[in-house]
């Protein structure tokens, strides 16, 4: 409770868990009773329940465990096979990149902030280049936008069949993982041939996108859109309605929609509690509001949901990407500002003052108008924002991006209390997490 | 300047009726790029918040910190909001009028504590820390304050604006002296 005192140095453990006994009560408090909205009493008697101290074991699982999904560190304190209390520790993957982004252009952010989600690299360029936009004032030409809209629903199935990949490997349906990676696979193969790159692409730019779609792209896209939705149809046989299946999952890390939005979770973990929050439908961005989709929901707030959320917004996602075939605008795929997009290349070979713009935007980058920003998209984890601090120059002075996984993580000690050790892997599985965007 | 919607710049040719900004439950309300922004000040913010929060803005999606020491002027502040070295942002979110407002609290540097909106809020706990970890702002009130990102032996709050981001000596527990 001593934290006026803000700046004493830590020392080391502070960040771990503490055996129950140990444990002040106000922390107590914050790992179970405040979310629930009990008293402090309330909640040391909710979790003490009679257990003596030495019944009870505190185990560490992570960073090295090939079920949390890259470094993440749980301690878990055990009574036998129940899991009492959770604290996830993270920071393991953390490498400053909100201070990289201070040190680049606005013009090389993208680069920087494609590496944070890297399961879903284009949204984080995505949202960074909206707050640029915002902060910049500029209209973006409309076949920008559509193909912004085509490689987000490619990159959501992307992430969700990459979801589909390692939840099936955390619970034992090995096969389940070589589809998944799979049809991932078969989706980056689209995405490799539009921005050149599997993954980290930087290929949304502020003012549009990097390059106009290639020759072909369309064939590419429908022959993806033919290939996926059987495959999907196999992994309903293959898991869906399969009793094991169902038995791990069903009544697994149940949360309710109170302690969601109380958490701030967002995202599928917020809409397999019922709560039918998505932004594309909500506040949409992009062109999200001229397309018809469905927003999926679940009821009963555990693992199944949000598995079969996840399936489904596959699903959702290939309508999305139907209708922007049959809409896709011609036109520019950038903005025709000198000032913030490079000119083509054919220009620098004949003109003296293309090869000038093109030399001082990518030394120097453009300049933007003082002023703050918040921004955000729906990505495959939650509400991914992005909040743009300028001070007139070309540089931003705070970066900083609201990822959903470092959020979303808050709620494993809620998952997992009073379940079974051998539940946490399919929760944890079933957060999603990716450990590049909590730590950043 | 791009930025003219701040209603308490007096060079704007706005109806003198708003010359007396919009208020929230106190807190001088701004627009930034047409997104409302409300000023509470220190002492306001959990009484802001726990009003807000009975109105419906149910979620507070995150706590920002911002260090504005290379830019200690900046335009887009009310009148009656005195400049200081730190922010803190709050983003909060209304399902039912699918709007969302930002709360910006000055926090001055020779004593960088906000309260904790904890109770409030029970999922500011992780970016609370983070903003401490970085930033060195403290929250009173909050259950574990405690470094979330950076190693517990860190020195320093690398996101001030103060921070070298250059080369550093590894600091991590029983590394070799700096090469």
């Amino acid at each position: 409770m001593t934290t006026t005192d803000h700046d004493r140095g830590t020392s080391q453990g502070t960040q771990e868990l503490s055996a129950a006994g140990q444990t002040e009560a106000a922390e107590r408090l914050r790992e179970l009773g405040a979310v629930l909205r009990m008293s402090e009493a309330e909640s040391l008697q909710a979790d003490l329940d009679a257990t003596a101290d030495d019944q009870r074991m505190i185990i560490n699982m992570g960073p090295q465990h090939p079920s949390t999904h890259g470094v993440l560190r749980l301690m878990l304190e055990l009574e036998g096979e129940r899991v009492l209390r959770t604290k996830p520790v993270v920071g393991y993957l953390h490498t400053g990149m909100e201070k990289t982004g201070e040190d680049l252009t606005f013009m090389q952010g993208t680069t920087n902030v494609t590496r944070m989600d890297y399961a879903s690299p284009l949204f984080n360029e995505l949202v960074f280049c909206l707050a640029t936009e915002t902060l910049l004032g500029v209209e973006v030409p409309e076949r920008a936008v559509w193909i912004r809209m085509l490689m987000s629903e490619l990159n959501r199935m992307s992430s969700h069949l990459l979801f589909m990949a390692t939840n099936g490997m955390d619970l034992g349906a090995v096969s389940m993982m070589l589809y998944g990676w799979r049809e991932r696979e078969e989706t980056l193969r689209v995405l490799e041939r539009i921005t050149g790159l599997r993954m980290n692409h930087n290929y949304i730019r502020p003012g549009g996108v990097a390059a106009d779609l290639p020759d072909g792209w369309r064939d590419d896209v429908l022959r993806l859109l033919d290939l996926i939705p059987p495959r999907l149809e196999e992994y309903d046989t293959l898991m869906t309605g399969q009793p094991i299946w169902r038995e791990r999952l069903q009544g697994v890390g149940v949360i309710t929609a109170e302690e969601c939005l109380a958490l701030g979770t967002t995202g599928p973990i917020l809409r397999s509690t019922g709560v039918p929050w998505d932004l594309r439908r909500d506040m949409p961005y992009l062109a999200y509001d001229q397309v018809e989709f469905d927003v999926v929901v679940g009821t009963y707030g555990d693992c199944f949901d949000r598995y079969a959320i996840r399936l489904n917004e596959i699903r959702e996602s290939m309508r999305i990407v139907r209708q922007v075939l049959e809409r896709m605008p011609s036109g520019d795929f950038r903005v025709q500002d000198k000032k913030v997009t490079p000119p083509p290349r054919a220009r620098i070979d004949e003109s003296m003052e293309a090869l000038i713009h093109h030399f001082k935007l990518f030394t120097e980058g453009f300049k933007v108008p003082e002023g703050e920003v918040y921004v955000a998209v729906e990505s495959p984890r939650g509400e991914l924002g992005c909040y743009l601090v300028s001070e007139g120059g070309a540089k931003p002075m705070r970066m900083h991006i609201r990822g959903p996984s470092f959020v979303n993580l808050q709620t494993l000690p809620h998952l997992m209390h009073d379940g079974l050790l051998a539940d946490a892997v399919a929760i944890i599985s079933s957060v999603d997490p990716i450990m590049g965007e909590v730590d950043r | 300047m791009a930025d003219a919607t701040t209603p308490a710049d007096p060079t704007e040719a706005r109806e003198p009726e708003h010359e007396p900004v919009e208020t929230l439950h106190g807190a001088p309300v701004t627009s930034s790029r047409g997104q409302r922004v409300a000023h509470p000040a220190r002492d306001q913010l959990v009484a802001v918040v726990r009003a807000l929060r009975n109105e419906g803005w149910l979620q507070c999606l995150d706590v920002i910190g911002v260090d504005y020491l290379t830019h200690p002027d900046r335009a887009d502040l009310p009148e009656g909001v005195t400049p200081e070295r730190f922010e803190v942002v709050y983003l909060l979110l209304h399902h039912g009028e699918r709007a969302r407002l930002r709360l910006r609290v000055q926090v001055p540097e020779s004593d960088p504590v906000v309260p904790s909106l904890f109770a409030i809020h029970p999922g500011t706990e992780a970016p609370e820390r983070e903003t401490f970890d970085m930033f060195g702002i403290g929250f009173e009130g909050h259950p574990d304050l405690t470094r979330i990102l950076m190693p517990e032996d860190w020195e320093g709050h690398p996101l001030r604006r103060d921070y070298a981001i250059g080369r550093i000596p590894v600091q991590f527990k029983g590394a070799p002296a700096a090469r």
